[in-house]
């Protein structure tokens, strides 16, 4: 999914407000926990803004799955087996899971999450 | 002895913005050693006193159902500091609000100087974080809000209708 420009640059002005950033420390490829120092309770800082400068409503786990990530049938040892991983892709297309599926403990997985994969979690919302 | 961070509300707009007091005090403890000759309201019960001030409007707006909590500071400017004699005037109004919690933008003011500027971020308490155990119970909340002032000067989301007692707290 090629990335709008319009919503990047939406999306990177609110993560610039929500995580105290640089404009030019914010590219597609930054990921939002290492790259950008963001914090679990960021995440939330970050839907609060995007709901409210996209217009639109983010569930509760729409971002994080913890249905998925806590199914015994998907997660054994905090780490997603194959079917995990099909759950996943399913629930969430709009994420790159190419890095977290190397190594696919649950706790890293908001840390995998890249500026590009916000845009198209945005886009997909938008329809 | 409570945690509470400020006097009384002077405006209270149900789910909009709410003005509260908190008159500083050499009586208060904390002063006595913050700081030793030179005694000034600590910034960080500032903060305190402006997160109960917009945290209770939330709460009261989501009929006490919710375990509001401050999540973030997002912005924190202070210009001045405050000292015993001085009133402070904390206004809190929601900026955003959703179903796992809200956002405000806040200021203390001393008299007509512009005393701090907040950002603050709450979130809503999942109801399985401590098992069965209330934070607080209804009675609580019903204490905090009738001690300070709510139901007496408060209005509803218009701003003009005297606010309604909600029917959570009747009966108790």
């Amino acid at each position: 999914m090629t990335i709008d420009p319009e919503i990047f640059e939406k999306v990177r002005a609110t993560l610039c407000d929500a995580l105290s950033v640089d404009e030019d420390e914010v590219t597609e490829e930054a990921t939002l926990v290492g790259d950008l120092g963001a914090e679990s309770i960021d995440f939330l800082d970050i839907v609060f803004r995007l709901e409210k400068a996209f217009g639109i409503k983010v569930e509760r786990g729409e971002l994080f799955p913890a249905d998925i990530f806590e199914n015994e049938n998907y997660a054994q040892n905090n780490r997603l087996n194959a079917e995990g991983m099909a759950a996943l892709r399913e629930r969430l297309p709009f994420i790159d899971l190419t890095e977290f599926e190397k190594n696919p403990v649950v706790q890293e997985f908001p840390s995998k999450m890249t500026v590009a994969d916000m845009c198209r979690f945005v886009q997909s919302k938008l329809g | 002895m409570r945690w509470y961070w400020f006097d009384r509300y002077t405006e209270f707009v149900r789910g909009k913005r709410a003005t509260s007091v908190k008159c500083v005090s050499l009586a208060e403890p904390h002063l006595h050693d913050h700081f030793m000759y030179y005694p000034i309201m600590p910034h960080a019960l500032v903060i305190e006193g402006v997160a109960q001030t917009g945290g209770l409007l939330i709460c009261e707006y989501k009929n006490c159902q919710e375990k509001v909590i401050l999540a973030k500071l997002v912005k924190a400017i202070f210009y001045c500091e405050a000292v015993p004699g001085d009133v402070l005037t904390y206004h809190a109004e929601v900026q955003y609000m959703n179903e796992n919690g809200a956002s405000i933008t806040a200021t203390s003011h001393i008299g007509d100087k512009l005393h701090a500027e907040f950002e603050m971020m709450f979130a809503y308490l999942d109801h399985n974080e401590f098992g069965d155990k209330e934070l607080f119970g209804i009675k609580d909340y019903k204490h905090l809000f009738f001690n300070f002032h709510v139901y007496e000067i408060g209005k509803e989301e218009d701003g003009v209708t005297p606010i309604s007692i909600p029917e959570c707290f009747k009966n108790i």
